[in-house]
């Protein structure tokens, strides 16, 4: 599984470049005005990630992610889900910066290797920020009333949450 | 709605830090955060780049044209009752086709441009229709092909295999997203609008 892995990033680019030249597309020139667009929107992004990093680093120092931790470390162990998990299964939804920054904040002190580790990345790679894209879709075209959309979708992020546990025990192992 | 998880996170830190005797410990913190996501959006940011300059190149060849017309009848019967070569269904196979190959950038305004073709094509009701429904549930799970973003916050933290979880991803999200259809099937004959 690992190999496959390896291969992801080179194939893909690889294969983007060559079907590029096949099609006479200015390779490189185009790569450079898309690289441009993604320096800018990573600036864009970065106010609210200090906003947020600096949030969640708070939390973490003033021993609020702890007690959290603490509170839910019954029910997590019974469900056999990584406690460390749970405030960012949470968050997930509400907002994509703050979940960067509680991962990133987590990553400090858990490595991305281990099992709880991997599983913080399989729930961070496999959700969207649910309440986001509700209101822009729905706000975008002035309608009020979502109807089933918010329940349908947190039942995706629920098992978002118990898929990610039991899809890295069955391709990592524990 | 992060107005309210912001401010609260601050609050709940400050009266959890003077309850516990951590003042020092979070006002190290206050400052270290924020240089921390300076310092994380700068090491991250060449890969970003990288990353959307390979999507532009698979852009501009045609790639996404082409996925989004493979995706087209696919998306049709997911909007039912809208035409299946009209400019709804078109928009929002460009939309699932930018999802999946990562573009966030190209996808908020494609599902945007979805919407309203949406609205238009089926003017006069106040209330979202299945189709608008259906099309946001699955703007609200992840469809990602490469998680390039989280590799990459791997690799950050020495991950020795950053795209190793994305066999992993890919399960998970095929199960999200069903689960979340599903689920919106199961509650579109039985919702009361109120």
């Amino acid at each position: 599984m690992d190999r496959l892995g390896e291969w992801i990033l080179p194939a893909a680019a690889t294969g983007i470049l060559l079907w590029g030249m096949l099609r006479r597309v200015p390779v490189f020139d185009t790569f450079l005005q898309g690289a441009k667009e993604g320096l800018s929107s990573s600036v864009s992004i970065l106010p609210a990630l200090i906003g947020l990093m600096m949030g969640v680093t708070m939390l973490e120092a003033s021993g609020a992610l702890d007690m959290l931790s603490a509170f839910l470390r019954p029910a997590a162990q019974w469900l056999g889900f990584p406690v460390e998990a749970i405030p960012l299964a949470l968050l997930r939804p509400f907002s994509g910066s703050g979940s960067t920054a509680l991962a990133a904040s987590l990553f400090e002190n858990i490595s991305p290797d281990s099992f709880e580790g991997r599983v913080i990345s399989v729930l961070l790679g496999s959700s969207e920020t649910t309440f986001y894209a509700v209101a822009v879709y729905f706000g975008a075209i002035g309608v009020k009333k979502s109807g089933w959309t918010i329940p349908a979708a947190l039942t995706g992020d629920f098992v978002t949450m118990a898929a990610s546990v039991a899809a890295v025990i069955l391709l990592f192992g524990v | 709605m992060l107005n309210k998880i912001w401010g609260g996170m601050i609050l709940v830190s400050f009266l959890c830090a003077a309850a516990t005797g951590r003042m020092g410990q979070l006002s190290q913190a206050v400052m270290e955060g924020s240089g921390r996501a300076v310092t994380l959006t700068i090491s991250m940011a060449g890969m970003m780049c990288t990353w959307t300059g390979l999507l532009k190149v698979a852009e501009s060849s045609g790639i996404t044209r082409i996925l989004s017309r493979i995706m087209a009848p696919a998306v049709g019967l997911l909007l039912p009752g809208y035409r299946k070569d009209g400019e709804a269904v078109s928009a929002a196979s460009m939309n699932i086709t930018a999802n999946l190959l990562g573009i966030g950038n190209a996808a908020t305004p494609l599902g945007i441009a979805a919407m309203k073709a949406m609205a238009k094509e089926h003017k006069g009701h106040k209330l979202p229709d299945r189709g608008m429904i259906r099309f946001v549930i699955l703007n609200t799970a992840s469809i990602q092909m490469i998680p390039t973003y989280t590799a990459t916050l791997r690799m950050q933290y020495g991950s020795t295999q950053p795209f190793a979880i994305t066999p992993a991803v890919w399960l998970v999200s095929a199960a999200a997203l069903t689960a979340a259809l599903t689920m919106g099937r199961i509650l579109e004959s039985r919702w009361k609008h109120g």
